[in-house]
């Protein structure tokens, strides 16, 4: 179970791409951050509080559950139904840039999803994602503007990214999918 | 099943430092009949779901696409104004195809049983049907002749278990919890469907659980079922939590059971000296529809403590959740 981000490192990525952010939008003025549950919640909080150290100013954060999005939501006839959770963006995304913030980008789909619910909330001037691992293997027209660390894969591996606030530290690894000999 | 780490994997519930209950991943079957076939733990997945579908309600584009594709009849062979609005909304909210069948304009005047109407019905392949009936029962039999999902929107004087699930959900809402709490439900306890889901799901949830109303409307067997019983609403209302109100059904009142609609009010109904001795956070409650005067004062039903409207709008929300439960496979785990 090779560990290829430790916390440390982590910490530096995420101050990098805090810095990238206010370079590219040339401050924070109409930006927010949104997260997509579960862990892209925590990294966004991390990302506006180290926005506010750069720039002294509050950047807002909300919270975007996608699973009522999920492209394959109605394709699966058994099985349960994902859990769904609260989405909370409590301030308005018209004219604003948002930064969509994820652990993992890999097939694409999530970000799709993230992108149609997050339209239906208005009409932002722009958004832009933030990943802290970006493995390759999209399947559809999907690119992050700002990557913590590019991880080539293969599909049988999956890679995890642990947060101190979800899974009691922070780490990326990467493993051999014990479900994939299984399908 | 190839495991896309960029979805949100239903992580497995953390267990609540509160010690609330944790919720199940699922409903095991493919109705909801009553909540007398619910566990705890399906209850709170039904209740956290319903909590991220109210939010749904506020956006400025109120649809989400989980349900495209689906087909959702609702059939009420029984009159409904609010529980009928109620499911079409939150069906539309998930995109789901809804129709509307009255029996007063359905074939059943011409004479045909309930279960030719359902299998003609169900012949051109609904995916859910929403069902009132006036025989308490009906949903059940339903739920073995049907494929599609049965969800019951009252049947007779059995079981309205989506209103049950909606006052839960604004008693927990307010209050963080179901546990522990004084509930007092007044008013005619013989003929309502929503009292016996009410009772069903408040006790599973461990609430308290104090019943009030004229003796003649108080079916025998309750007082054995572990709740109080009493026909003093003082007694019941003293140190509530929270208070609902059933309607008087005048409907499917056969005899007399009191002697007067304005004697029921003076002894049975809520008044603002009565709401004085339940908690002062007090939630003042009712399933709608309301005979003001009778049951409940205007000045209780429109006061500080109500939270009737609240009620209709979380209906929505618990409806939704219970749609996309059950529109799922419920019988087995997905295979890959």
């Amino acid at each position: 179970m090779p560990v290829v981000m430790d916390a440390d490192r982590m910490g530096r990525t995420l101050t990098r791409i805090a810095h990238e952010i206010v370079e590219r939008n040339r401050g924070v003025d109409h930006l927010a951050l949104v997260g997509v549950r579960t862990r892209g919640v925590p990294i966004a909080s991390r990302l506006a509080s180290r926005l506010h150290d750069i720039t002294g100013r509050d950047v807002p954060v909300g919270a975007l559950d996608i699973t009522l999005y999920r492209d394959d939501l109605m394709h699966n006839p058994v099985g349960p139904q994902p859990v769904v959770r609260s989405t909370d963006i409590p301030f308005s995304i018209d004219d604003r840039v948002i930064v969509l913030v994820d652990d993992v980008l890999y097939t694409g789909r999530t970000v799709r999803a993230a992108l149609d619910e997050l339209i239906d909330f208005g009409r932002p001037q722009a958004i832009q994602l933030v990943v802290i691992v970006d493995r390759g293997h999209r399947e559809l027209p999907i690119k992050a503007d700002y990557v913590g660390k590019n991880l080539p894969t293969s599909r049988a591996e999956s890679v995890s990214v642990r947060l101190a606030e979800t899974d009691g530290r922070d780490e990326v690894v990467i493993e051999k999918d014990p479900g994939e000999d299984a399908s | 099943m190839n495991a896309d780490t960029t979805r949100p994997t239903p992580a497995a519930p953390a267990s609540p430092s509160d010690g609330s209950p944790i919720p199940a991943n699922r409903l095991r079957g493919k109705d909801l009949v009553g909540i007398a076939e619910l566990s705890v733990e399906e209850i709170t997945l039904i209740l956290d779901t319903a909590l991220a579908m109210k939010e749904i309600s506020s956006r400025p584009i109120k649809k989400v696409p989980a349900l495209r594709g689906k087909t959702v009849v609702n059939l009420f062979f029984e009159a409904s104004t609010r529980t009928r609005t109620s499911f079409e909304i939150a069906e539309k909210r998930l995109s789901a195809d809804t129709l509307n069948i009255a029996a007063s304009t359905s074939s059943v005047v011409k004479g045909e049983t309930l279960a030719d109407t359902v299998h003609n019905i169900e012949a051109m392949s609904p995916d859910l049907l929403v069902v009132r009936h006036s025989s308490s029962g009906s949903c059940h039999f339903l739920s073995r002749i049907c494929r599609a999902g049965v969800i019951n929107a009252g049947d007779g004087m059995h079981e309205h278990p989506t209103q049950a699930l909606l006052d839960a959900f604004t008693i927990r809402e307010r209050k963080g919890r179901l546990a522990g709490l004084k509930v007092a439900i007044c008013g005619d306890l013989l003929h309502s469907r929503v009292l016996r889901s009410n009772l069903l799901l408040l006790t599973k949830m461990g609430a308290d659980v104090w019943l009030c109303g004229p003796p003649t409307l108080i079916p025998a067997g309750f007082a054995q079922s572990g709740v109080h019983v009493t026909s003093s609403v003082d007694e019941a209302v003293e140190g509530a939590d929270a208070v609902m109100m059933l309607r008087i059904q005048l409907e499917r009142m056969l005899g007399g059971f009191f002697p007067s609609l304005r004697e029921y009010f003076n002894v049975f109904g809520m008044t603002q000296d009565r709401v004085r001795r339940a908690k002062p956070d007090v939630l003042i409650m009712h399933p709608g529809p309301m005979n003001r005067g009778v049951e409940i004062s205007s000045d209780v039903a429109d006061g500080p403590y109500s939270v009737i409207l609240d009620q209709v709008a979380n209906g929505v929300a618990v409806r939704m959740a219970i749609l996309y439960l059950l529109s799922g496979g419920a019988e087995h785990e997905a295979v890959a």
